[in-house]
């Protein structure tokens, strides 16, 4: 939702804001100072991932609420996602939109991260935080009480003390949701973020990513679930390698297109071999 | 009492004070360093750099003559150069980096000691393996100015390596330059093997970093404890290896990793946490 002047935001937007107030020239700034209601664009996007191009001249409009990306297996999906978030330098075409880097939240996929690492889930939350507090900066008391805000939202409250490699698939998925809260981005990136993640835990994401889209930020997750997607993603990008189809998840999810998906991947994946 | 003097006696001289002082300097410092290269399965790594630094050393020492500082600017040149080539090499080979690793260290191992007998009046032994004569106040000095260098460069660095460590994209994305922390903290690494290698020698100074933080795994989950750990059994390692080596009249290098590692199979056997006697009982 956006604020007018008059309304006042929940205190645990109000808080954050004052301290992740962030740039200007992308959408209409809430009085949360988050940044709400722009739009990314992508104008003919291509990515090179080593020598091979990954990538190629994709064009898609991502708004406020959730969007999809899909498409089969080595699509480039992964590294689109990098390059929206910053991470991965476009070899031509352009994006457009993009807030600062502060106000973009990538959760890359679970095998991104070192989970034997020796720290407490707690500990990985409060990485969240770095915007504001950065190398060196004090956790404040208030950035605190987000933090147990967050693990609540998660259901994860118990868990603070636990090692990060002690926890099940689903609940290490859930102190990462946690860290997404407290990171409060307006555009926020999501590479298959229900993979290996039980039901009731999938549950409770698709719940914070309803309420995120309907707060007006700009949700874009990889999928491979094709109900999943036409059930709560009304936008979608089926990309092989170029993109294939782009609009309402309906439309672009059909049989015909998902056969040219499928044939476009099988070609160059002949073609590697 | 005859107990408490057999501790104390060998202290009574100057230069086992020294050689103390110096240990356990390093032993406050290397050993957190150790624990993050653990973690980080990067064990491998602090062996090229053991090996690395001799050659500098040597080159230093044929440049200076046997003076601490041209030996000690040598060793973090030296090192600092195969950490960055061991990095880069890292990169280029796409994780089978340690074959590649293992030839730099016999490279570099080769040609340090190839240097060193080239030149009188080196002592190779002595370069390898450390001497606790070799402590003088010049080389009291560089192990302690090392030691604090270390524990507050790793104080400053602190949480952004251990961000990056556990999920370097998300430092990267919100604009923190994960390949400074990272550089920074291998500068930190070799400054200490360097600093423990009058004492230690190049061959064992490296050892007094990595085996207290083996073991301290097994006394500790968590990273801080694992720390705090990690420095008590350098410490305790330090004192009960300079002893071992007065009264067995060993080298200080290897008397000291050898209580070290003492300890650590002790740790494995039967340490707190994933030691064969954790899991039997579990």
């Amino acid at each position: 939702m956006l604020y007018s002047n008059n309304d006042k935001p929940p205190l645990r937007q109000r808080r954050i804001g004052i301290a992740a107030g962030a740039g200007g020239g992308f959408g209409v700034r809430n009085l949360a100072g988050r940044v709400v209601g722009g739009v990314i664009r992508l104008d003919a996007v291509s990515l090179m991932q080593g020598r091979r191009l990954a990538v190629e001249r994709v064009t898609a409009v991502f708004g406020p609420g959730l969007s999809s990306v899909a498409g089969p297996n080595g699509a480039g999906k992964t590294t689109l996602l990098r390059a929206m978030a910053g991470l991965h330098p476009l070899a031509s075409g352009r994006i457009e939109g993009l807030p600062p880097s502060r106000d973009i939240a990538l959760l890359p996929q679970s095998g991104g991260l070192d989970r034997h690492f020796p720290i407490t889930a707690r500990e990985l939350v409060i990485f969240g935080a770095w915007s504001r507090i950065g190398p060196f900066g004090r956790l404040g008391s208030a950035d605190a009480t987000l933090v147990d805000a967050a693990m609540a939202r998660m259901g994860v409250a118990g868990l603070g003390d636990r090692m990060i490699a002690a926890l099940s698939a689903g609940q290490f998925q859930r102190v990462l949701f946690a860290r997404l809260i407290l990171q409060n981005a307006g555009v926020i990136l999501l590479d298959e973020p229900f993979t290996a993640v039980d039901a009731a835990t999938e549950a409770d994401i698709l719940d914070l990513l309803a309420e995120w889209g309907g707060e007006g930020r700009i949700v874009v997750a990889v999928l491979h679930d094709r109900e999943m997607i036409l059930q709560h993603f009304p936008t979608t990008l089926l990309m092989a390698r170029e993109a294939v189809a782009f609009g309402p998840s309906v439309a672009v999810l059909s049989e015909a297109n998902r056969r040219t998906a499928r044939l476009l991947s099988e070609r160059w994946m002949g073609l590697a071999a | 009492m005859s107990l408490l003097n057999l501790v104390t006696e060998p202290f009574s001289f100057g230069f086992m004070r020294r050689a103390l002082a110096g240990c356990l300097a390093l032993s406050v410092a290397a050993p957190p360093l150790g624990v993050f290269l653990v973690i980080r399965r990067m064990s491998l790594t602090a062996d090229v750099l053991q090996h690395g630094i001799l050659p500098g050393i040597a080159v230093g020492a044929v440049f200076g003559g046997l003076s601490i500082v041209w030996m000690g600017l040598g060793g973090l040149i030296a090192g600092l150069a195969v950490a960055l080539l061991a990095s880069l090499l890292t990169r280029a080979t796409d994780g089978r980096e340690d074959s590649q690793l293992a030839g730099v260290y016999l490279v570099a191992l080769a040609a340090g000691v190839a240097i060193a007998a080239r030149e009188r009046g080196i002592d190779l032994t002595h370069l390898l393996f450390g001497s606790v004569l070799a402590v003088d106040n010049a080389a009291l000095v560089l192990m302690a100015s090392v030691s604090s260098v270390a524990v507050l460069g790793l104080a400053v660095i602190w949480r952004p390596l251990i961000v990056e460590s556990v999920d370097a994209a998300f430092l990267q994305g919100q604009g923190g330059r994960g390949g400074m922390w990272h550089a920074a903290f291998m500068a930190l690494v070799v400054l200490c093997v360097v600093g423990g290698f009058t004492a230690l020698g190049t061959l064992m100074s490296v050892g007094l970093m990595m085996l207290p933080a083996i073991a301290s795994r097994h006394w500790s989950a968590h990273l801080g404890g694992q720390v705090v750990a990690s420095v008590a059994v350098a410490v305790v390692s330090s004192v009960g290896g300079l002893l071992l080596s007065y009264y067995a009249d060993l080298p200080a290098g290897p008397a000291v990793l050898l209580v070290a590692g003492g300890i650590w199979l002790a740790s494995v056997a039967a340490g707190p946490y994933e030691s064969l006697l954790a899991r039997r009982i579990a």
